[in-house]
Formats: C-alpha cells, structure tokens, sequence
C-alpha cells in the first residue's frame, strides 16, 4: 500500500490521492479510526462513531465513483466536542452534559460534510472551552504528542493532539480568547482563527458570545484554507452576528502561487528558497509582545522565523500595541460575563445533569450545577455574576467593553503601518500537565498575545516556527485585519513553501 | 413631573396610577425562532431547539415583530428608536429556558407617545414613557401534577410589546379607560389579537396614594389583571387598603400583589427585599436593531387609518357630531360597516343613527358580533335610501329591517311583500280624506274651533284608514287642505 503511511498525508495530499483513485475514503477512515483507537492514551478523542464514519466514507467513495471532484471530497476529520452532532453525543468537556445527544448538527459540521468529508469523532477539550491546558476537562486530559508529560495547550487540546499526533489530517477548533492559536502553537500544527463572525456559531456550545469563533486546524496553512474555504460563510437564518459576507476559496490563489510546483497539491519548492514572494510585505512588531515577559526559547524561534520572512522579501516595522496589557483584565471580564449568563440554561431541568437528591426548587439548582460543573466553570460564573451585578456593572463590564473598543483602535492605527503583525503565540511552550493548576492568574497570564485579537475580532493565526525550551514547538502567530484572512493563509503558506517546521511529526508519530 | 388634570381625592387621598402592558404580538412564528405562536396547542409541540435553549441554539430577530413595534410607535406618536438593544434579564426559573429572557432596558424601540381618550366628557392624555420588545416565558402547571411542577414551553419565545406609562392616572376609572383605549389601539392596527383570557393583553397597575401636593407614595404593583371588570376591582380595592393602612400609622411596603376574583380583594406575592438582581446586560448574540427612516416611513405608509383620525374626518366629511364619530370609531369594523353604509345611502346621518341604535342594540345583547350581521352595510343603505325617497315609514323601515335581519332577503322584494309601500298616489290619499272628514263631523268641527288636538285625530284616522301606508307629511298637508 501507499507510501508514506496514510496518517501521515495532509488534507490537500490526501485529497490529491483519492481525487486519483489511488485510496479510497474508506480505506483512510478504518486506518485512522484504528489509530485512534491505538492511541486512546493521549486523551485526544472523547468519542468515535465508526459506524457513521464508515457509512460516510462510503458515501464520500460513491460520489468519487460517480466522477465528482471537490477538494475535501472523502478526506476524514474530527470536531472538537464543543459543537454539537447528531451522530454523537456533545458534552463540552463538560460532566454537565454527559451523555447529551443534539437533536441538530452545527452548521460548521454540516458544512464540511456536505463538502463530502467524514466525522471520525469528537475531540477532548477545556471544559466549555475555558482554559489554555486541557487539564479542565471534566474526562481525562489530553496529551501534548511531543512530550506526554505536558498540556496540548488548550481549550482545543484534544484538536491539536490528534493533528499533530497523525490521528486525524484536520480538525476543527473554537477559539474565545486563543483556543486553536495556542494549542496549534504548543503542538507545532498550524490553526487559524478567522474575523469574529466568519464562521456560523449555531451548533458551538457557546461560552462567551461576542469572542468565539470557529475555525480549522491542519498541518498547513493549505490544508487550513481549504477546510476554511467549506466552513465560512453567513448563515443569517440561524446566527445573526454571522457576517454577510460571502464565502470565499481560499486554496486556489495559494496552490496557484506554488510557483515552480510539480502538482496540484505539491507543496515542494524543489529545494528552492529563493522566491521573493512577500516583496513588498510590511510586518508590524509589536513592542508589547517582544517584552521580558517571553521565554528565550520562544523568543529565538520567532525572530528565527521572521528573519526567513526578510529573506522572502517582507520588511519588519516596529509597531505599538499599548492596551496589550489591559487585554487581560478586560477579557477576564467580558468573557465570564457571557459565560455566566450562556451556562444559566444548565440548570438541570431540560437537559444535562440533574441531581439526584434535592429537597426544592433552589436546591436542585444548586446541586446540580455544583455537581455538574468543574471548579474553573464554577469559578468563571462566579466572576461573571460579579462584575454583572447591581452597582459593580458600570466599574467592571461596561468599562471592559469602553477598553475593549480602544484596543480595536489600537490595531487599526497599527494597520496604517502594517499588512500583518507577527509575535509569538503562547510566552512559553507547552508546560507540565498539573504545573499551573494552582496559579490561576500565571494561566491567565499565559493567554497575552493572543487575547487581544479576539477581543478585537480580527482573524490570527498560529504557523509552527521551530523549537524552544525542552525542544517544544513554537508557534508564530499571524494576525491581518478584518476579512483578511486570504492574505494570512498566503503569507503562512509561502512561509510553508520556503521552511519545513510545518512538516516536523513527534518522534513517536513519524512513522 | 405629572400632569394630572382634575384630581379625585379619595377620602383627601390621590391616586396615582401606572399602567404596564404586555401585549403579544400577532406574529404567527416566535420572536427569536420559526415555532409557532398558535394558542391552545398540546403543550411543549410548538417549542422548537431556539425555544428549549438547547446547546448551540441561538436567536433571530422576528422583522414582524419589529414592525409591529414600529407601527404602535406611530400609531401613539412615538420615537420609533433608529438604535435600540436587546438585554439580557437573567433570572432562574423552570420556565424561562435560557435562564434569562431577552428583552429590551436601556435603549427600548419605542420611546414616549401617549394615548388619549374620554373619560365622561372629559378629554385624558396618559403619557408613555416606553413600549419595548421582549420575549414571553413558559407556563409553569403547579395544578396539574401532584406533588410535581408541569412546564409547558409552547409560550416562550412569543413576542410581547410592554407598553409603560408615566404614573399620569387617577382613578380606577380612568385605569380602565385607559386600558379600554389601548386595547382600542392595538386591536385596531392588527398588531395584537387582544384577547384578554388567552393572555394576550395583560395589564399591570402600578397603585400608590399620597396627600395633594405630597411626594409620590410607595406603589404596590397589581399583577395580570386580565380583564376590565377586575382591573376597576382590584385597583379600588387596592387605593382603599392603602389608604386605610395610612391611616391606622402603617407605611406601605414595596410589593408584588396578585388581586383575587373570589375574595375581592389582593394579596401580596412578594416584596422588595425578595427582588432580584437582574444581571441586565447586552444581549451579545443580537446585534442592536436598527431601523432605517424609509422603513418607518414604509410602515406608516401602509398603515390603517388611526381611530382619532378616523372620528375627525366622520366629522368632517359626513358632518356627524363627535359622539356619533366617537361611537363609531370602537372599532374598525364598525367604522368599517358605518361608512359602507353612509356611502351606499347618502345619507350618513340617518345610517349613523341606525348603527348606533338598531345595530348596536342587537351587538350589545350579544346575539351577534359585528364581523358577522345579517344584514348587510348595502342592504341597510338601500333600507335608509327606501326612507328617503317616501316609499317607507321609519315604522315600516323598523318591520323591513326585523324581516332582513331575520329571514334575509332584498330590501325592494321585502318592502313589496309585506305591503309596506307608502301611499305616495295623493289621488287615493284624496278619497280616503275625504270619507274620513265626512265620517268625523265632531272632530272636524273641533278643529275648526281652534283645537290642534282635534286635527291629529283626524290623522290618525287617515293613517288607519290607510293601514299606515300613507306618507304622514303627504296626510298633513292634503288634510289641511281639505279641512280649508
């Protein structure tokens, strides 16, 4: 059979492969749920229906059969377990909502299925999607493939994991506050968080509203704009912050600006790395993200990266970000805000975990939420009550969004200088399973780079850069303005064309 | 600030009074999802994924429902809000499914306005402060189950209009009046379907007393009145509690109160130490309603013809006093059939009289409704044309009128059948006035006496002689003539 190993295709190179008839969907979906179930340790998948990704594979194989040519036409994915499925249970890493079954699909899953590709299952996350480690799960933590003792990151943990551990080609992710930019970052895969609104929230668990986002996370930024390409697009009827704004191809203009390439879905340069494809390409640093705060390690490989982006003919300028810091406190804000007021509907009387002894009303409330949800969900309702409460709203929630509406300023100033901004995505690579578990605000802390583009709602992205300390990825992330992604996934993907980081697998899933 | 008018003291107490009103909306789909609104269904068979908040569910907006709230707007001379925002009112409780109900705080859609109407003689004007666009909750079944709670979410996620008012009235009576014209209104412009028992009109009355001139006292609120005669009621019971506890030295306390058809009387539910903190915050999964100018304007191009604007031009066109143009802009289908049969007769005082006498006697007895007489706005005109030209009497009209309403029929065929024509043939009359006199010497001589009394005999015996087809003012004149 075919070489290399199934696994280890991406989502273009596979799609290139059945396209030719030289592997069949089903053939891809028994080895990659066979691998997932070899590898069930790493606490990626929290479920597998194989007989619906079977039953979609074939399916997938028939319209293939029949002569139809779409480019994720039978490739297998996996959906992180915050969107809601018919054919499996959701639970949002969530005790709360074991066992649920939604009577719908997400409108980002229907979308990728009917773009012909199969649900091989869904992915471990941080519970309702809050955390940076996958160690708020309320089922086992995820594992970073690299090194099993540390985090994936988070909250698409159990995404990252089994991308970059070859379960599964792509994935998709939610991103609040940095959930696809940091776990791609700390598991060396590219993700891509695309302008808030892109993407239908119908069919996400919500967490905190106005901030997620969905989006793919692959091994490339091809693979990534082609996943994107199915997944964007208004859905009006159903989400109405969805954007009017039409769906775009993203893979074409990248596959045509394969300059010198051998085939349609080739990534190989031929070894050249001389193409001045970015000429002209501004990069705006922000001074904020350069600071003390960042390790050396990580430090290194960014600036390593954005020397191979000089020498594709980009120019580095120094930018400023000043409201960078005040980011954190004003999405621990608004985000718990929402949080406190989405999770009310878990009350134990529709749906989800209800307790088994209660004397009344008020108690049943209170020891089915305290049951059901984990002390960072509980934690996070509590601020979010707070800072919503009478006489505290104006001091807390309406002052956040006051500074939340300067820090979009703040890059939009930026912009006037710049095409994109690039920095690191997390200040440290992935940390121990257990490490910050006890120090909330050095989590919190953790999330600095990326929280500012969600609450400015602009598109980032996360493209694997190298190693830093303990030989952990590093992730560069990439942030456009509104609507720009086209313009992320082409500068990424010529980055991709010209280094191979992208193509790095954890020794212990090479082969 | 108010602008109470004449104030009626109650034993050297005013009344100030506040209204809030929800008012569902005639939507046929919810307000935030597609599920039906239909009243009366098997319970939780109209509760779609949206109404029964399940994971990923999210809302959108219901444009019939902005639209209704536009034309209330107009319709009461509002600021229909260019940027309003919906909030999120968070609360727990079985039948509020997300555990907060979208409604509108800070910026509503509709802002100010006010309804006018007559009390007696006089001329009222309440102020709005606000009618604002939220969803309805659930039904909770406390009764149904022993032991157990039922939640039925057919009603959650219908759309409501809560129209408040400024604390500008007086009296119990001016409460239902008010109540009565708002009723008026918004069954008028079709925007709410304005039955009370189904819950589709329900009323709040914010009550509260104070000595003339004093700070406004502490309200107590009077909740889901569903009907007229409640309303007057509860707020007299309601202003007479609080006057006597006032007066034996109590303070009155902050508090929900539920008014009791069987007792008469209200009782407490909850009071201000139990109020909630409502968490109120903007609702990020809908963005603010804009409402564009050409679409206010669109809206009050293809509205009805508003109640007061209609009674000014009855009065105008068909130069009707303003309690006939009163009376006859109830409602529109009684306007409605008025002017049909103004028009078809030419005659729009006569049909007035008729609708606000024959028509509206059978209406008030209940027999009928007005979407459904028996006899029609044409048949009635063809009737009163009948009157007009002297081929009927307003007596044989009224026999006319018992036969169409009854038996159905075309006024000429009925008029011909039972005999009614009047005797327009001054020949016959002539004959007929002529054995008459011969036959009442006394009489005749009496008249000629100077006797007036004597003369309307002699009518009398002409109209019998006749059997009442004789034209009346025809009989007068030739008598007279007669008689020399």
């Amino acid at each position: 059979m075919s070489h290399p190993s199934l696994h280890q295709l991406g989502v273009a190179e596979l799609a290139v492969q059945l396209a030719a008839r030289e592997v069949s969907s089903i053939e891809v979906t028994r080895h990659l749920l066979a691998r997932a179930q070899a590898h069930q340790d790493l606490g990626a998948y929290l479920a597998l229906n194989e007989e619906a990704a079977l039953a979609q594979a074939q399916a997938a194989d028939a319209r293939l059969a029949a002569g139809e040519r779409t480019p994720l036409l039978g490739v297998p994915l996996a959906h992180k377990d915050i969107f809601v499925t018919r054919d499996l249970p959701t639970t949002a890493g969530s005790k709360m909502l074991e066992g649920y079954r939604s009577p719908f699909d997400a409108t980002v899953v229907a979308k990728l299925a009917d773009a012909g590709m199969v649900n091989l299952g869904k992915l471990n996350c941080d519970e309702f999607a809050m955390g940076s480690g996958n160690d708020n799960s309320a089922y086992a933590p995820a594992h970073n493939p690299w090194d099993r003792s540390r985090i994936p990151g988070g909250s698409s943990g159990g995404s990252a994991a089994a991308v970059a551990a070859r379960l599964v080609p792509a994935a998709t992710g939610t991103d609040t506050g940095g959930s696809i930019r940091q776990p791609a970052s700390l598991t060396g895969i590219t993700g891509i968080k695309p302008t808030y609104g892109r993407c239908s929230r119908y069919g996400m668990v919500a967490f905190a509203s106005s901030l997620d986002q969905a989006g793919p996370m692959a091994r490339s930024a091809l693979d990534c704009a082609l996943l994107l390409s199915a997944m964007a697009g208004p859905d009006l009827d159903r989400d109405s912050t969805s954007l009017d704004h039409p769906a775009e191809d993203f893979a074409t203009p990248l596959i045509a600006s394969n300059s010198g390439a051998v085939s349609a879905y080739s990534e190989s340069d031929g070894g050249q790395k001389s193409f001045k494809n970015l000429q002209g390409l501004r990069i705006g640093l922000p001074k904020e993200f350069f600071g003390d705060g960042c390790a050396p390690g990580v430090q290194a490989a960014v600036r390593a990266a954005l020397a191979e982006f000089e020498k594709l003919g980009a120019t580095l300028v120094d930018i400023s970000l000043p409201r960078t810091e005040l980011s954190i406190p004003v999405y621990y804000i608004i985000a718990p805000a929402e949080a406190s007021s989405n999770l009310s509907r878990f009350d134990g009387v529709k749906f989800g975990h209800r307790a088994k002894q209660y004397t009344d009303l008020a108690d049943m409330y209170k020891k089915s939420r305290a049951e059901g949800f984990g002390p960072e969900v509980q934690k996070r309702i509590m601020i979010g009550t707070y800072v919503l409460s009478h006489g505290y709203y104006d001091a807390y929630y309406l002052k956040a969004q006051q500074i939340r509406r300067l820090i979009a300023q703040d890059f939009q100033q930026a912009f006037t200088q710049c095409d994109v901004i690039a920095g690191p995505v997390s200040p440290t690579v992935a940390w121990k399973i257990g490490e910050k578990s006890d120090d909330p605000v050095a989590n919190y802390l953790a999330d600095i780079y990326t929280l500012s583009t969600s609450l400015a709602g602009l598109p980032g992205m996360s493209i694997p850069a190298g190693f830093g300390e303990h030989g952990m990825p590093v992730g560069l992330q990439l942030i456009g303005n509104y609507f720009k992604e086209a313009q992320l996934l082409g500068v990424a993907h010529q980055f991709q064309l010209a280094t191979d980081w992208h193509t790095r697998a954890p020794a212990e899933f090479q082969t | 600030m108010s602008t109470p008018s004449k104030s009626l003291l109650v034993q050297g107490y005013e009344v100030v009074i506040g209204f809030e009103t929800h008012a569902q909306l005639s939507t046929a789909s919810k307000i935030f999802s597609r599920a039906s609104t239909a009243f009366g269904a098997e319970p939780n068979t109209q509760a779609c994924a949206v109404d029964l908040a399940l994971p990923g569910t999210l809302p959108v907006m219901n444009k019939g429902a902005v639209e209704r709230a536009i034309q209330f707007g107009l319709a009461v001379g509002s600021h229909v809000a260019e940027h309003s925002v919906f909030a999120r009112k968070n609360y727990f409780y079985p039948d509020l499914p997300k555990g907060y109900q979208i409604s509108q705080f800070e910026i509503p859609v509709v802002q100010g306005g006010s309804v006018e109407f007559y009390l007696g003689d006089e001329k009222k004007s309440v102020r709005l402060v606000r009618a604002h666009l939220e969803e309805d909750a659930g039904k909770s079944l406390h009764e149904d189950f022993i032991g157990q709670s039922g939640i039925d979410l057919n009603r959650a996620g219908t759309p409501l209009l809560e129209i408040v008012t400024e604390p500008d009235i007086r009296s119990s009576a001016e409460a239902v009046a008010y109540a009565k014209e708002l009723h008026k209104i918004v069954t008028w412009i079709g925007i709410c379907d304005g039955n009370m028992q189904e819950g589709s009109f329900r009323c709040d009355a914010n009550v509260s007393v104070r000595k003339p001139g004093a700070q406004l006292g502490t309200r107590r609120e009077i909740k889901n009145l569903n009907s007229f005669k409640f309303m007057q009621q509860a707020i007299d019971f309601e202003i007479r509690w609080q006057i006597e506890q006032i007066e034996d030295g109590h303070a009155i306390q902050q508090a929900t109160v539920l008014f009791d058809p069987d007792t008469g009387e209200t009782r407490a539910m909850r009071t201000k130490e139990d109020a909630a903190d409502y968490r109120y915050f903007p609702d990020p999964d809908l963005p603010p309603l804009v409402i564009g100018r050409e679409w206010v304007e669109r809206v009050r191009s293809e509205m009805a013809e508003l109640p007061r604007v209609m009674a000014q031009r009855f009065m105008d066109q068909y130069g009707l006093p303003e309690y006939d143009a009163t009376t006859l802009t109830q409602s529109q289908a009684m306007a409605a059939y008025f002017e049909a049969a103004a028009k078809a007769c030419g005659q729009p005082k006569l049909a007035s009289n008729w609708v606000m006498g024959e028509i509206s006697r059978r209406l008030n007895s209940g027999e009928v409704t007005i979407d459904a007489l028996p006899v029609s706005a044409g048949q009635l005109g063809a009737l009163i044309g009948r009157i007009q030209d002297g081929t009927i009497s307003n007596n044989a009209a009224k026999q006319v009128f018992d036969a169409l309403w009854n038996e159905g029929g075309e006024v000429d065929a009925v008029i011909e059948a039972k005999g009614l024509k009047q005797m327009n043939d001054s020949g016959a009359l002539e004959v007929i006035i002529a054995e008459v006199i011969a036959a009442n010497d006394k009489n005749v001589a009496e008249y000629r006496a100077g006797k007036d009394k004597a003369f309307n005999a002699l009518v009398g015996q002409v109209m019998k002689a006749s059997k009442g087809k004789a034209n009346p003012a025809q009989v007068n004149e030739l008598l007279k003539k007669a008689l020399g």
